[in-house]
């Protein structure tokens, strides 16, 4: 969006106090200052003022108002993203979803649960334990990103290969428009005549409107999960081993990788007894029966065995279980302990061409200077590189940067994307002109303007202008970067 | 198995210079549906487009082109031990993957394996200014830009041809199994629910002539397991009756007569009182009405359900055919229409009169 607001910050705070509790209409730098970020605290920006409305009407309201002054909108719901997708826009709201946090019903019979967009992933699941069911996407903040930002990022988690994302486990959404209007996309059936607008919804980063409701399936909760580690002395046969299983026909309900860097920090922090001296660990958990997880544990042994494990355990009892995901959901921190700080990148790949990807990564490692660890969601072929470094060295976070921007060229260069489940926000608005072509690219602007023809929704993210994009074809774009990043905010 | 991706391009670009409309079509099998094609159109066809473009069976991962038939793709993936396990219905031998696609056709599985939209993964799409182009990928996780592919289910071709499809494809269950029994209708809604509810290997669930029919399918021992422990007898050639459930092959759906009715509604909802005769698939979410109705008199009861109706065979198809649309909805999707055929060049009024 490229005209400026009509109204000032003193008359929009005067306008939204009149119908907002006006503590909850915030203005002063100090109480903004929690807003200025997401997950990604590397991407900056304070708001013009934070609006905390109660009830649909009032962020009816709001967005009327918005829409009237050409105000820039940012949802937000627990600010956890991982790519400045909630990064507030300087001139704009930030309109925080915070006060819906209300479960509004769980259909046991049905196994539904109708939400508000501010209810946290995890309690989701806690609400419906009672009925023996559970709400599937958990996405590793789960503890406290909430439903309406997982249906805006299109969420995932460790389960997806087996019960799918946000888009496969949503029924309807409830939705304020740019205008103001109050409209239910999808219903309580599995499905609703036309074009599926809730997939289209769902990942669309609060670019095409606010979610005020959600209706999401649960399922039944499995009877048993076991899980098995088994330790590999390379990562090809890490990998051969993903795909030994698949084809073995057992799809189990989390597979996830990590190479020996990642190893070591997570038993390390977790104490979790991992092989530390292996290239590749997996963690292949079954769940269903206990017909079906006794059968296929005993199937997924021996494939291992065969492609060569150098070491296999498997869980006895839910306390083992626990510890040995403990390492892996502590992987993140684990990998803070060794390192002042981070950088997680969120590539997918096809699954073949894993050991060809971290070999190249391994040789930028060098080239860049920085250290590189993997933990990696194999089943689905999402990749989590997280980039070491030291935010107090001047210049190395813009090193890291350049180091995960080539990381994500190489996905879509081997046949992947440049995300897969933590978004595109600001953070890989640059990629974005990798993995589309400029006719792509228009057609998503084109759809956005269907939605919000002043383009007032989330402006500068997910989808960057053509004339940016060109430029970041064209040029050598080392020595440019921050003027770039400036346009593809345009 | 060839590639027409460049003359299909030609006649769109043409089409738009001469400002003639095209009606898209693959094997032809879905003619019945929607409203009725704009017989003043030009034809699009994807017939000759097929052939699967890459297969990686260990990634599950399959990329095809989408005029190729259902029963082509499901020859190839049967080959390594793997199927479309949302079970497409094949309305007839040339029932192509992209016209299950743009119908959003999914059979009794859906409910547990998720849908044909659940599987895309990715498309390639010619819009109305006869641009080729690319969305989504070849990989299970993509959140890169708006899913234009899943956007496409249910569109019935109206936004653009999809020529390509990269679909999620799954291994074939080790054994099946399925329970019949007697049940009324106002019964076997919460009984199928509650089954439904619980942790079993349960992949369908329908009703018809007052009978419930259960299937079990995945791991030999849990499938044994489970049909041991529930009611109901282990019916003989259960997998023919399934495979007539989702061919539409089964008794219920024969004849052109009485026109056929789709609910989509809530599971749980109590049963629409109306005269004619049922069919409950999907655990009670998908129910089939044959009888003389007007869209008008249905709607309210689906709405009460929860959901909505269209009218899926036969009766009256020069009027609106699907569940009506709020103006808010409306505006939008003309817009989103617009916004990828601006000359409303692709099936003119065949899902919505207003699009």
């Amino acid at each position: 969006m490229n005209t400026k607001p009509k109204a000032s910050k003193a008359q929009l705070a005067e306008q939204f106090r009149s119908f907002i509790d006006p503590e909850y209409v915030i203005t002063d730098d100090e109480t903004l200052k929690p807003y200025e970020c997401d997950g990604l605290a590397m991407y900056r920006e304070m708001p013009m003022l934070v609006v905390l409305p109660e009830t649909v009407e009032q962020v009816q309201r709001v967005m009327r108002i918005c829409h009237e002054n050409d105000v820039p909108v940012v949802a937000r719901g627990a600010g956890t993203g991982l790519c400045a997708g909630a990064m507030p826009h300087k001139e704009g709201v930030v309109l925080s979803l915070a006060k819906f946090n209300r479960i509004i019903k769980i259909d046991p019979l049905g196994r539904t649960a109708r939400l508000q967009p501010g209810v946290r992933n995890l309690a989701i699941s806690e609400e419906a334990a009672q009925y023996g069911l559970y709400y599937g996407p958990d996405p590793s903040s789960q503890i406290a990103c909430t439903i309406g930002g997982n249906v805006a990022e299109n969420s995932g988690g460790v389960h997806c290969l087996k019960y799918g994302l946000t888009v496969h486990n949503i029924l309807s959404v409830e939705m304020v428009t740019a205008e103001g209007d109050l409209i239910t996309i999808g219903s309580d059936g599995l499905d609703s005549c036309g074009m599926d607008l809730l997939a289209l919804i769902t990942g669309s980063e609060g670019l095409l409107g606010v979610v005020t409701e959600v209706k999401v399936k649960l399922l039944p909760t499995p009877e048993v999960a076991q899980v098995i580690m088994a330790g590999f002395d390379s990562v090809e046969k890490g990998g051969d081993a993903v795909g030994g299983i698949i084809s073995h026909g057992i799809i189990p309900g989390g597979l996830e990788m990590m190479d020996s860097h990642a190893i070591i920090a997570a038993d390390d922090f977790a104490q979790a007894g991992y092989p530390r001296d292996a290239k590749a660990l997996l963690l292949c958990e079954v769940d269903g029966t206990e017909e079906e997880v006794h059968e296929h544990i005993a199937e997924a042994e021996e494939v291992f065995r065969k492609l060569g494990a150098t070491s296999i355990r498997t869980s006895q009892s839910e306390e083992e279980r626990a510890l040995l995901w403990k390492g892996r959901k502590s992987a993140f921190p684990a990998v803070g302990r060794i390192s002042p700080d981070y950088y997680c990148m969120d590539g997918t790949i096809p699954r073949r061409h894993l050991a060809r990807v971290l070999l190249e990564m391994e040789k930028m490692s060098d080239e860049f200077g920085l250290r590189v660890a993997n933990v990696f969601h194999a089943g689905d072929g999402n990749l989590h590189p997280l980039i070491l470094f030291d935010a107090n060295v001047p210049g190395e976070f813009e090193i890291t940067e350049e180091f995960g921007s080539k990381i994500l060229e190489l996905c879509v260069e081997v046949g992947g994307c440049i995300t897969g489940e933590h978004g595109v926000g600001v953070e890989k608005i640059r990629q974005m002109a990798v993995q589309f072509n400029d006719e792509e690219l228009q057609q998503f602007h084109d759809v956005k303007a269907a939605f919000d023809p002043t383009g007032i929704l989330n402006p500068g993210k997910g989808v960057p202008t053509l004339k940016f994009c060109q430029e970041y074809r064209s040029i050598e774009h080392k020595q440019h970067k921050h003027e770039q990043t400036d346009a593809a905010h345009g | 198995m060839a590639d027409m991706t460049q003359q299909l391009q030609e006649q769109v670009l043409q089409a738009r210079q001469s400002g003639q409309k095209l009606n898209i079509v693959g094997g032809g099998t879905k003619a019945f549906m929607g409203r009725a094609a704009d017989p003043e159109a030009g034809t699009l066809s994807l017939a000759e487009h097929t052939g699967i473009v890459e297969y990686h069976p260990v990634e599950l991962v399959l990329t095809v082109r989408a005029g190729t038939p259902i029963k082509d793709i499901e020859a190839a993936l049967a080959e390594e031990g793997q199927c479309l396990h949302f079970e497409p219905p094949r309305f007839g031998e040339a029932s192509t993957i992209g016209g299950t696609l743009a119908c959003n056709l999914s059979g009794p599985a859906r409910p547990w394996t998720g849908s044909v939209r659940d599987q895309v993964l990715g498309i390639r799409l010619l819009n109305g200014k006869g641009e080729h182009m690319r969305f989504g990928g070849q990989v299970m996780k993509n959140v890169a830009g708006y899913d234009v592919s899943r956007l496409q289910a249910g569109a019935m071709g109206t936004l653009g041809a999809i020529t390509e499809i990269s679909m999620k494809v799954m291994p074939k269950p080790a054994a099946t199994a399925t329970l019949v029994e007697e049940m009324s209708l106002e019964d076997v809604i919460d009984y199928m629910n509650r089954r439904a509810g619980e942790p079993k290997p349960i992949t369908g669930a329908c009703w018809v002539d007052g009978k419930v029919y259960l299937r079990l399918s995945g791991a030999r021992s849990a499938v044994e397991a489970t049909a041991e422990k529930w009611s109901g007898e282990v019916m003989e050639g259960g997998d023919d009756f399934w495979q007539q459930v989702r061919d539409m092959q089964h008794e219920f759906f024969a004849g052109n007569d009485v026109p056929l009715w789709r609910f989509s509604v809530d599971s749980t909802a109590p049963n629409p009182k109306v005269e004619g005769r049922w069919f409950f698939d999907w655990a009670g979410s998908q129910r089939w009405f044959r009888g003389e109705a007007s869209l008008g008199d249905l709607e309210p009861l689906a709405r009460a359900a929860g959901g909505q109706v269209s009218l899926f065979r036969g009766g009256d198809r020069s009027g609106e055919v699907m569940h009506s649309q709020p103006e808010a909805l409306k505006a939008i999707q003309r817009r989103v229409k617009n916004s990828f055929d601006p000359d409303g060049i692709f099936n003119p009024g065949r899902l919505y009169s207003w699009l």
